[in-house]
């Protein structure tokens, strides 16, 4: 059987070093808009770091970069190919070169941890099941879980679970990585470990990275560029660097830590505690 | 990818060209394991030299034919590898656990189960 791979397709000067191409996009739920009009790109092999407020839209927008949810506008080019407006067959097989580690780490509770790194590879490769659990050993060597292949799931700390859940995303060896607030509620030097993780696959297998963070350090540690979402929109991009030097209020207000003013001036609080013409946050 | 194989007097030289990757190594691993478990062959050499670029399945099915090797104690070993397989090799700690040649010529003179490319 061939391998498939992914053709340097150049359609209208979205090239293929271009790994991540984002126009326009917008995303509802029902008739609430949550992403207004987003755009950025992703170079191949670079890690982009996407920030933002809780409820910014972050975990929306990684879930409709990988096809979970449907833009209601705008286009998504993955590897140079419009992946928004594919057809199912196509869709999935450029959806097999992206690994997801979801931010609630999500992993199967009634399997061990060795079958749960091992279902993307029995549900979509003709792999021998031989195969299949020497592929599982490396890649739980990978992330440093070597020998708890039998474990289940609650028996791993909050850190090892992370750690599994991004093992299961490398399970078949995908091209870009999406990883939503991997080190979330981790002890910082666990987290660190993480971020090193994230850093050795970048280097090692030149994998593009998409993750979503609320560490500033760790942001700033394995960005090569960074998006700063805020309500719905782009409010600022660039390299580490450039953030740094941003003097925009939303940056500053974002990366100095300087909190959320008071809300109730903008929104009708007693419409909103009677439930009457619920006020709509943009 | 293609595969086929070369019979020397004590060898076979299994031939590779193309991506090995999660959808064709199935075939890879079923030569591998036909020639060693099947054929008796006492020294199995995989040639890489056309392989540009080999996924973790694909080096899976390389640890089967070295595990199967080891217990029927024949041989097995690589050559060929580009820059790429080395690398692979090198992420998953395997570069060290393979007997790896550079070229044919080598990985047939070699003593089988001597120290060769595996130190
Ligand atoms: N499945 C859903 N149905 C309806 N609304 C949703 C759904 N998922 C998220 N939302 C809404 O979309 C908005 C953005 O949510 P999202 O999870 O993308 O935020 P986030 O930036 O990831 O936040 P956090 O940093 O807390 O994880 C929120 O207001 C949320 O209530
Ligand atoms: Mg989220």
């Amino acid at each position: 059987m061939p391998a498939q791979p992914i053709s340097k397709e150049n359609t209208s000067g979205k090239s293929a070093d271009i790994a991540i191409s984002v126009r326009n996009l917008r995303v509802r739920y029902g008739t609430r808009e949550i992403l207004h009009g987003v755009n950025f790109e992703v170079p191949a092999g670079e890690t982009l770091v996407i920030m933002g407020g809780s409820g910014c839209g972050k975990s929306t927008l990684l879930r409709t970069l990988v096809g979970l949810e449907h833009p209601s506008e705008g286009e998504i080019w993955i590897q140079g190919k419009n992946f928004a407006g594919m057809s199912g067959t196509q869709r999935d097989d450029l959806r097999k070169k992206m690994g997801m580690s979801f931010q609630s780490g999500a992993l199967f509770g009634s399997m061990t941890v060795g079958e749960n790194v091992a279902l993307p590879l029995r549900e979509h490769t003709p792999l021998d099941e031989s195969t299949i659990d020497i592929v599982v050993r490396l890649k739980l060597d990978q992330v440093g879980l070597s020998g708890f292949e039998n474990y289940m799931p609650a028996q791993l700390s909050g850190g090892m679970k992370k750690r599994a859940a991004i093992a299961r995303a490398l399970a078949m060896d995908p091209e870009i990585l999406f990883f939503d607030e991997p080190s979330a509620g981790l002890d910082p030097i666990i987290a660190a470990g993480l971020d090193e993780l994230i850093l050795k696959l970048k280097k090692a297998f030149r994998i593009t990275i998409v993750v979503v963070t609320h560490e500033l350090a760790s942001a700033f540690l394995i960005a090569d560029r960074m998006i700063l979402l805020d309500k719905g929109v782009v409010a600022a991009k660039g390299t580490p660097e450039e953030l740094r030097q941003n003097t925009g209020p939303r940056v500053r207000q974002f990366l100095d830590r300087v909190p959320e003013p008071e809300m109730a001036a903008e929104i009708d609080y007693l419409q909103m505690l009677t439930g009457e013409n619920p006020p709509q946050r943009r | 990818m293609n595969i086929s194989t070369r019979q020397f007097e004590n060898a076979a030289i299994v031939d590779v060209t193309g991506d090995i990757t999660l959808y064709n190594t199935p075939e890879v691993r079923k030569t591998l394991l036909d020639l060693l478990k099947e054929k008796r062959v006492k020294r199995v050499i995989v040639n890489l030299e056309k392989v540009k670029y080999i996924d973790s399945a694909g080096v899976a099915s390389l640890v089967e034919g070295l595990k199967l090797s080891r217990d029927l104690k024949s041989g097995f070993a690589l050559y060929g590898l580009s820059k790429t397989t080395r690398e692979v090799l090198e992420l998953t700690r395997l570069l060290k656990v393979f007997e790896v040649y550079d070229n044919e010529e080598e990985a047939l003179s070699a003593i089988p189960g001597g120290a060769g490319g595996a130190k």
